[in-house]
C-alpha cells in the first residue's frame, strides 16, 4: 500500500517535471522565432543606418565607449541622432535632454500600441518595463507586423528574442565599424557619412501617416541649417518647435477644409 | 554645462545618461504604465510627430548642409544633388534601399569627378 502510493506521487512528480520541460522547451522555441525575426530585411536596414551612425559619432568626437553606451542606452536611432546634433551646436545638458524629449515622445504611444499585444495575464509588470526598453521604430514595426501569429503566452518570449538582439548586434556593429573607420580611405568615409542623413531623409517620409509629417519633414530640412546660421545654440529646438507647429497648422487647415468639402 | 564642461570622463557618459537614456526611456516605462490606448487619430499625437519629425529632419538638414569632416571638403552642391537623387528614387517608387544605393552612388561619382 505504501509503495503504491509512493509510485503514484512519484508519477505526479514525473509528469509535473515532463510538463515543466515541455513549457521550458517551448517559451526557447519562441524566442529564438524572435531571435531569427531580428536578422530580416528592417534590422539589415537599421544595421547599415547604425554602420552609418558609427562614422558620425566618431566625426563629432565620441569615443568608442561612448558611442556604444548611446546605442545600447538610448537605443532609438532619431535620438541618438538629435544627441549627437546638439552635442555639436553646443547645446547645454538641459537644451540637449529637452530636445532629446522632445523627438522621442512617439515612442510612448508606440508602447502603449504594443504592450496590449504582448501582455497576457501572468505577465509581471516588471518584463514589460524591462522589453518596453527595447521598443523603437525596428523592432517595434517587426513586432506589430508578427506578433499576431505568436500564442499569447509566448509573445514576451518571442519579443525577449528579437528586442534585445536587435539591441546587442547593433551595439556591437556599432562598435566594430567605429574601430574599422579608422583604417578607411576618406572617400569611403564620406559615403558612411552620408548613409545617416539619406537613410532618415527616406525612412522619416516613408513613416509619416499624414500629409502633416511629410510638411514637416520639408520644414525641418530647411529650417534646421537656416537656425543653425541665426542661432546655432538653439538650431534644433527652434527648428522642431517651428516646423512641427507649422505642420500642426497646415494640418488644421486641411482638415478643416476637407470638412467644409463635405 | 555643455558636453564639454567637465574634464572628468564621467561627465560625458552621466550627460548622455541624463540628456539621452533618461530623456528616451522615460516616454516608454510612461507607456507601459498608462497600459490604455491612447487613441492613434488623436489631435495631440499628431502634433507631437509633426515636432519630432520636424526636429530629426533639422539634424538631417545640418548633417548636409553643414556636415563635419570628409563630407565638409565635398561642394554642397553634390551632397544637395546626391540626396535628391537617391529620395528622387525613392519617391519614384524605389525600395528604401535602392534609394540609399543611388544616393552613395552619386556621392561616389561626383567624387571622382570633383
Amino acid at each position: 500500500m505504501a509503495s503504491r502510493s509512493r509510485d503514484l506521487a512519484e508519477r505526479a512528480i514525473a509528469a509535473v517535471m515532463a510538463d515543466q520541460i515541455r513549457s521550458i522547451a517551448r517559451t526557447r522555441t519562441w524566442y529564438f522565432r524572435g531571435l531569427r525575426a531580428a536578422f530580416s530585411l528592417p534590422a539589415l536596414i537599421l544595421a547599415s543606418a547604425h554602420v552609418g551612425f558609427a562614422g558620425l559619432a566618431k566625426e563629432f568626437g565620441f569615443s568608442l565607449a561612448e558611442t556604444m553606451f548611446m546605442i545600447g542606452f538610448v537605443w532609438a536611432l532619431p535620438a541618438n541622432v538629435v544627441l549627437v546634433g546638439a552635442v555639436a551646436s553646443g547645446a547645454t545638458l538641459w537644451g540637449a535632454a529637452f530636445a532629446v524629449a522632445l523627438s522621442s515622445v512617439r515612442l510612448m504611444p508606440m508602447v502603449v500600441s504594443l504592450i496590449p499585444e504582448l501582455r497576457a495575464k501572468q505577465t509581471r509588470k516588471w518584463v514589460l518595463y524591462l522589453l518596453s526598453h527595447c521598443v523603437a521604430v525596428t523592432s517595434w514595426v517587426i513586432a506589430m507586423e508578427r506578433i499576431r501569429k505568436v500564442p499569447l503566452d509566448m509573445r514576451t518570449a518571442y519579443y525577449a528574442g528579437l528586442g534585445p538582439t536587435l539591441v546587442i548586434v547593433n551595439t556591437l556593429l556599432t562598435g566594430m565599424v567605429y574601430v574599422l573607420v579608422e583604417r578607411l580611405p576618406p572617400s569611403i568615409m564620406a559615403g558612411l557619412l552620408f548613409l545617416t542623413p539619406i537613410y532618415f531623409l527616406i525612412s522619416l517620409w516613408g513613416s509619416a501617416r499624414e500629409r502633416a509629417g511629410k510638411v514637416a519633414m520639408v520644414l525641418g530640412v530647411g529650417l534646421g541649417p537656416a537656425f543653425h546660421v541665426v542661432v546655432p545654440q538653439f538650431d534644433l529646438l527652434a527648428a522642431g518647435l517651428s516646423g512641427g507647429f507649422g505642420a500642426f497648422l497646415f494640418h488644421l487647415f486641411h482638415k478643416a477644409r476637407q470638412r467644409q468639402a463635405a | 554645462m555643455t558636453f564639454h564642461a567637465f574634464e572628468g570622463w564621467w561627465w560625458h557618459f552621466l550627460f548622455i545618461f541624463v540628456a539621452g537614456a533618461i530623456a528616451t526611456d522615460s516616454w516608454r516605462f510612461l507607456g507601459v504604465a498608462f497600459g490604455e490606448r491612447i487613441p492613434e487619430k488623436s489631435e495631440a499625437l499628431v502634433l507631437v510627430r509633426c515636432i519630432a519629425t520636424a526636429l530629426v529632419a533639422a539634424v538631417i538638414g545640418n548633417l548636409i548642409v553643414f556636415p563635419s569632416g570628409t563630407l565638409a571638403e565635398l561642394p554642397l552642391g553634390l551632397r544637395l544633388a546626391a540626396a535628391a537623387a537617391g529620395f528622387g528614387t525613392f519617391l519614384a517608387g524605389g525600395h528604401m534601399l535602392l534609394g540609399i544605393a543611388v544616393a552613395e552612388a552619386m556621392l561616389a561619382i561626383g567624387m571622382m569627378l570633383v
